[in-house]
């Protein structure tokens, strides 16, 4: 196991969906080599084109925001890339609006916008996306409750224990102290784990401000993933 | 070793994003031995969980579902076949309220002597391990999952 964890809690009552859907028992441990080096799911059936990695490129016209490129290297728990791993992002649009017919939050949608991409990570396990940053937007977990700008964030990795669901943030946000989410990481650490970093030298100068993100999946062993 | 990126909930808007063209099917092309299975996710009342995410998988096999308004989930796939022990698939659960995703496993009901001597299995409280077995209801399989209180599903740490 790592000598540092950390995970949020199941029950987080400050998000109050956590209060009838975190489980009430301890988990069932299982022993590490049962299950650890289980082979992840084969994520091949999922497709995979080329232009899923560019947000602003997959309407007629380009989408409205402030565009941006979200870059990093995916690695195990001993800094080993993580090679042709699946990553899934998805967003709200600039004005804090999810095309999903789930949000009804009154911003616009914009007809040249969807919010999601997908990527396979190359030899040195790095990803990279080019789209819009996400608005905050309200939500009604209490009264004012706003969440910062963010990018949802799905990676496989090579074994069942690596699949990972999160959160990028956007350094400098100041919703980022009042959001019971992020807040849910007991180690303030381990919140800044999520938190990008401006990074000028994925900036594309009269282009695009770039952002840094590095993600660690669960697990040391290399094993090969499928494709 | 280098800390773990947190995990954080999958939220409720991931509907538009994360299925795909035929995403319940386990496997590509047709199998003569698949298998429906059904379930719906519920919460520690009862309620319907309308935007869980289960993600089921197994060797070559691998299936998506988002729940819809009444929880409910369903996907095709095969009996894996293992060389020990009881098959079973592995079940990933995701949905808003999820701060990480919880890992359970679904057997299969005609597997009952493969069942009774399954080392997982018997790690489990025998009064919970009814949850992780899948019930035969006519031509399908039916499989729930019951995030909190009566009847909770049991789940795994990894």
């Amino acid at each position: 196991m790592n000598d540092v964890d950390y995970e949020p809690p199941y029950l987080h009552p400050d998000y109050r969906s956590t209060e009838l859907r975190a489980p009430k028992h301890e988990p069932v441990r299982l022993p590490d080599e049962w299950f650890h080096d289980a082979p992840g799911p084969v994520f091949g059936r999922i497709p995979v084109r080329d232009e899923d990695a560019d947000l602003t490129r997959q309407h007629r016209g380009e989408p409205l925001g402030e565009r941006i490129i979200i870059t990093g290297r995916v690695l195990d728990s001993d800094a080993q890339p993580v090679r042709k791993t699946l990553v899934e992002v998805w967003q709200a649009n600039a004005a804090g609006r999810y095309v999903d017919s789930a949000d009804d939050h009154a911003a616009p949608l914009d007809p040249n916008f969807t919010g999601a991409g997908r990527a396979l990570t190359d030899q040195d396990g790095f990803y990279r996306f080019v789209t819009v940053k996400p608005g905050a937007y309200p939500w009604r977990n209490h009264l004012n409750a706003w969440r910062p700008a963010h990018v949802h964030f799905s990676l496989f990795g090579p074994s069942l224990a690596s699949r990972l669901v999160t959160q990028m943030y956007f350094p400098g946000d100041p919703l980022i102290p009042l959001d019971p989410i992020l807040s849910s990481i007991p180690d303030p650490r381990g919140r800044e784990l999520l938190i990008a970093r401006l990074d000028l030298d994925t900036t594309v100068p009269e282009w695009a401000l770039g952002y840094r993100w590095d993600i660690v999946l669960r697990g040391s062993r290399a094993t090969p993933t499928e494709a | 070793m280098t800390a773990p990126t947190p995990s954080q909930t999958v939220g409720p808007f991931f509907g538009f994003a994360l299925p795909f063209a035929n995403d319940a099917k386990a496997s590509a092309g047709e199998s003569p031995d698949a298998i429906r299975v059904e379930g719906q996710v519920l919460d520690g009342t009862g309620d319907p969980v309308g935007d869980a995410l289960i993600e089921a998988s197994q060797g070559d096999q691998f299936a998506r579902c988002r729940t819809d308004g009444e929880g409910a989930f369903h996907f095709t796939v095969r009996k894996p076949v293992v060389s020990n022990g009881a098959p079973y698939l592995n079940i990933t659960v995701f949905a808003r309220g999820l701060l990480r995703h919880l890992h359970t496993r679904m057997y299969f009901p005609d597997e009952d002597g493969a069942n009774r001597v399954d080392r997982v299995l018997a790690l489990v409280d025998e009064s919970r391990r009814h949850t992780l077995i899948a019930r035969r209801d006519g031509a399908i399989l039916r499989f729930d999952v019951r995030l909190q209180g009566e009847g909770e599903t049991v789940f795994f740490a990894l």
